[in-house]
């Protein structure tokens, strides 16, 4: 069971990512570089958050080309496990691993802070540790996160529970309010049609120690581990 | 090879470098009796401004206390560095963007991010915090006062600004920003003052040092191409402001964060190598100022080649190459036969590393073009040799009354609970979540005190049990009635900041933010406030490890007020243990630590015209800052210290702007816990002074009753008071005085005040209704 995290010139929380699996849930994980079509035999492999080439041109538009992604995409589809978190969320947009795109927050500004996500489905290797309509607390940092894609794609997204996180209350409501960013309903998180690759802006590194005010996210990694356990 | 090219260089051409006459005749008396080439010109006019050679300053710093055991580095090199134990140190500095901001305010922010975030690395430290010290004019016209609408909303935009730029650059480097201060006063409507501070990791056997060494050893240029952008910055920021000063925005330089996270990892990478011999970053003066430094602090020469440095546009001349301000450039000293181990490095991070030149047994920084000798200038004339002035002082005083306006003491019974919304809600006390929400305070991953949470900020350090706290302070209006005064008033709040988490202050940097120094009442604001820094430095015991003087602080001969900033890093043994302010939970006493017993009546008014209710509640300023006791002060830091390492202590807040009133107002509101006190009457003094009056030394801790006990024998030992004034309960806020109910306000409208009032004053145009 290996993790593998892809390093990006501009790539930011590569490091953080990388102690999360190695200090915390405490698996194998290796680095690798985006000039790189190894994938070094990972079982799963983390696009971290950060500003891959500096978000030039578009958020992900110019690291989809790096020769790392030619391997990730057959590693993706030959049913590898693939985590985009943030700007990896944008950069699997951009690859069209998943479908839409992140627009800039409806506020125009940068946001961090925690937020409210509510699980919504469970049969992805990424949630089986969380319980359906769960609400995990877990802290957003990002300029472009507002999640758009047409009318169809999103039809068939809800038609197969493939919106895994929502941005909720802290009592599970969807509501405009809760909505950091002016994502459309509410989407924080999605998966591809095989569950086997998930988009989410908020970092799920960033609450996994108590002193650090949180350890929701931890589920994120807890499912990975149990999914490939499975295997 | 040609000799220097002579040139005509006329008293018009010396004026307009801002060299002075004698200046340009001791230039040429250490060139050897020789006139300088317009290259050389210009290298010593960037060299010796102000910025560079702090040539006002530099006597009187020199009486700051800069020593401890814990110090491995002070003033002098990129930034100072402690120990911080278990085989880690930390590098930090603060550092000024004043003049850039003005003139284009995102672009002067986030370079002023990326100048000191490049001061931190070059040493070879990994940047884990920035924080910073932001003050801009009013956002809303003062009651009473007349309306500039133009001036208020110039402010907003400048504000607005400033935070992108920094959430920009730090945001996309990927370094937490921890907080800091916002504060307004009038006196910077033309002249916003931007300090930023920056702190980074480093293993104590693996720092680096901006000295050249090794005859023959290459001389290594890596990073951004240069441009003509920020020529004669420095010298922009050592002159004031006079009308068209924003005509000057091509002295202001682009930055590119994400290029100077790509010179980071390579730079670190390159270090580990062991290649480097040493390095330093190109900032203010550029090429010019990171050769000639880096010579003189290893006493060698350097020798470079105008035709091998990376360029991004044609036909610049030496001159605009020597003294180029573009931004995310470093230059480093390889080991002669090493160096490709250093051009893989930065060839993988895609980054330009080009040999320049050489060092040399001279002494000399040489600077070549097409073999032509365009400059030849003995390195320490430049640095050592800059001239260091005693400028004439001349004691000033305040255009205010020292004493409280006899109209003041007629005022009808105020509505205390209202006065306390108006001050939470008052632009310097109110919540700036506005701003810190768009800057990433959780990358790294280190973050225990995110802005707003603490009295300082705190990160852990990964690996270790230890974590590091730090906080910026400066009261600019204390320092406007009395410089020394309000500048020992910012060290020591700074240094209870920290004390109020349970960490230990080690070290400190300093900004010091002022007017023109040639005028006499301005330099004699300086030396008072260098005193003060001393004075109180010297008593908390922590060492001064660099810093940075921006004077020039005026606008139309309109000086700012004396602004010094002290960062203070302390150390925490246990991060785990860490104390936050606010009240955990109900039923726990509410104790007022308190250094210092109040003075008479009449001090009492006289202190209470320089607080925050004077300000945003009476609309005046008058008297003097708080008295302080150094002595008693460094006490209650060392009590407050042994009641957090004991474990008697759930929360601590340092009791400053707003006084008891808001202080234990914000203790209310990150968990909605209130808290019902009774306070005693002190002298004949109005319900208001007690409540609002901002005396020194004092900090509101809640701790279990059984602890009660030990946490005031602690006191007793220190010679400090610990004085139960209430207990935690409910969802309200009461304060009562000598039994009589004076604010009974529920917690979350007066968290809705704090929280709101920043971010609607933005929102509120200044010809609006309101």
């Amino acid at each position: 069971m290996k993790f593998g995290v892809i390093i990006f010139p501009g790539s930011n929380c590569d490091h953080d990512v990388y102690w999360t699996i190695q200090n915390v849930i405490k698996q194998p994980v290796t680095w690798l570089w985006h000039e790189s079509h190894d994938l070094e035999n990972c079982d799963v492999i983390i696009i971290p958050g950060g500003f891959a080439f500096g978000d030039y041109l578009r958020t992900g538009a110019i690291a989809k080309f790096s020769p790392v992604m030619e391997s990730v995409r057959k590693f993706a589809e030959s049913g590898g496990l693939l985590l985009g978190i943030c700007n990896g969320f944008q950069i699997l947009c951009e690859s069209g691993l998943l479908p839409g795109a992140l627009m800039r927050n409806v506020g125009l500004k940068y946001v961090c802070k925690p937020v409210q996500v509510r699980v919504e489905s469970t049969d992805t290797p990424f949630t089986n540790a969380c319980q359906e309509g769960q609400v995990l607390t877990i802290p957003i940092g990002h300029m472009e996160g507002s999640y758009f894609c047409d009318e169809s794609t999103l039809e068939e997204l809800i038609r197969n529970q493939r919106v895994v996180f929502r941005y909720a209350e802290p009592d599970g409501r969807i509501t405009p309010e809760a909505n950091p960013n002016g994502s459309l309903d509410n989407i924080a998180g999605i998966c591809s049609p095989g569950r086997n690759v998930l988009g989410m802006m908020p970092h799920p590194e960033r609450a996994t120690e108590p002193e650090l005010g949180g350890t929701d996210g931890s589920k994120i990694f807890e499912s990975l581990v149990s999914a490939m356990a499975e295997k | 090879m040609e000799t220097v090219v002579a040139s005509v260089i006329t008293p018009e051409l010396v004026h307009e470098h801002d060299l002075t006459p004698e200046e340009y005749e001791k230039v040429k008396q250490l060139l050897g009796g020789r006139e300088p080439t317009l290259t050389e010109l210009g290298i010593f006019s960037v060299m010796w401004s102000e910025h560079c050679s702090y040539k006002s300053s530099r006597v009187h710093l020199r009486r700051l206390p800069t020593y401890s055991r814990r110090v491995v580095q002070g003033p002098g090199e990129n930034a100072g560095i402690i120990d911080i134990g278990e085989g880690w140190a930390c590098a930090f500095k603060i550092e000024s963007h004043n003049h850039p901001s003005f003139i284009e305010p995102f672009q002067g922010a986030a370079t002023g991010v990326g100048g000191i975030l490049r001061d931190i690395f070059t040493m070879g430290a990994r940047p884990v915090a920035v924080m910073d010290s932001l003050r801009f004019g009013p956002l809303q016209a003062a009651s009473g006062r007349p309306r500039n609408p133009s001036e208020i909303r110039k402010n907003h935009a400048l504000l607005e600004g400033v935070v992108s730029g920094i959430a920009s650059y730090g945001n996309c480097f990927g370094v937490p920003n921890l907080g800091g201060e916002t504060k307004f006063e009038p006196c910077y409507s033309g002249n916003p003052l931007v300090n930023v501070f920056a702190l980074g990791l480093v293993r104590r056997d693996q720092i680096f040092y901006a000295r050249a060494a090794g005859e023959g050893n290459p001389v290594l240029y890596v990073g951004a191409k240069t441009g003509r952008d920020g020529i004669h910055g420095a010298t922009m920021a050592s002159a004031e402001f006079g009308e068209g000063s924003e005509a000057k925005r091509p002295n202001v330089q682009v930055g590119d964060p994400f290029l100077e996270k790509l010179l980071l990892e390579a730079c670190l990478e390159a270090m580990q190598t062991g290649a480097v011999v040493g390095i330093q970053d190109m900032g203010a003066a550029g090429l010019t100022c990171s050769t000639c430094e880096m010579g003189a602090r290893g006493g060698v020469g350097i020798e470079i080649e105008l035709d091998r440095v990376p360029q991004r546009e044609t036909g610049m001349s030496p001159y605009e190459i020597m003294l180029s301000e573009s931004q995310e450039r470093m230059l480093l000293v390889a080991q002669k036969g090493r160096e490709q181990e250093v051009f893989r490095i930065f060839e993988k991070w895609g980054l330009d590393a080009v040999e320049i030149g050489r060092v040399t047994s001279g002494g000399n920084l040489r600077v070549l073009e097409h073999g032509r000798i365009v400059s030849d200038i003995p390195n320490r004339a430049l640095t050592d040799d800059a001239p260091a002035y005693r400028r004439p002082m001349k004691r000033w005083e305040p255009a205010v009354p020292r004493e409280m306006p006899s109209a003041i003491q007629r005022n009808p019974k105020p509505d205390l609970a209202d006065d306390l919304e108006r001050l939470l809600a008052s632009s310097n006390i109110a919540s700036k979540r506005w701003i810190w929400q768009q800057y990433d305070h959780m990358v790294q991953t280190n973050t225990v005190a995110a802005p707003g949470a603490g009295d300082a900020g705190v990160i852990r350090i990964k690996g270790s049990s230890r974590g590091l706290a730090m906080a910026l302070d400066g009261n600019s209006r204390w320092c406007y009635l009395d410089p020394q005064l309000g500048a020992m008033h910012a060290v020591v709040e700074a240094a209870r900041n920290v004390a109020c988490t349970g960490a230990t202050p080690v070290g400190a940097t300093n900004c010091l933010n002022f007017g023109n120094p040639q005028r006499p009442e301005i330099m004699w604001q300086f030396s008072q406030v260098v005193d003060g820094i001393s004075r109180a430095c010297e008593e908390l015991d922590i060492p001064i490890t660099g810093g940075n003087v921006s004077f020039y602080n005026e606008t139309l001969g309109e000086a700012i007020y004396p602004t010094p900033v002290l960062g203070v890093v302390g150390i925490l043994d246990d991060v785990r243990r860490a104390v936050f302010p606010h009240f955990r939970e109900p039923g726990r006493t509410v104790v007022l630590l308190r250094a210092s017993e109040p003075g008479d009546l009449t001090d009492a008014q006289s202190e209470f015209g320089s607080s925050e209710y004077a300000k945003a509640v009476l609309g005046e300023l008058w008297g003097f800052p708080p008295a302080l006791e150094l002595e008693r002060e460094a006490a209650l830091e060392k009590a407050i210290l042994a009641m957090i390492h004991s474990g008697l202590v759930d929360s601590a807040h340092d009791c400053s702007e707003g006084g008891i009133a808001v202080t234990l107002a914000e203790s209310t509101f990150a968990k909605g816990v209130g808290a019902e006190v009774d306070l005693r009457s002190e002298e004949q003094l109005a319900p208001e002074f007690i409540l609002f009056g901002e005396d020194a030394s004092r900090i509101v801790i809640s701790c279990e009753h059984a602890n009660l006990p030990r946490i005031q024998a602690v006191a007793r030992k220190y010679g400090i008071s610990a004085e139960q004034i209430g207990e935690t309960a409910g969802q309200r806020l009461e304060i009562k005085l000598d039994h009589r109910r004076l604010v009974s306000s529920s917690v979350r409208a007066l968290r809705e005040c704090y929280e709101s009032a920043f971010e609607a004053a933005l929102r509120t145009d200044p010809e609006g209704a309101r």
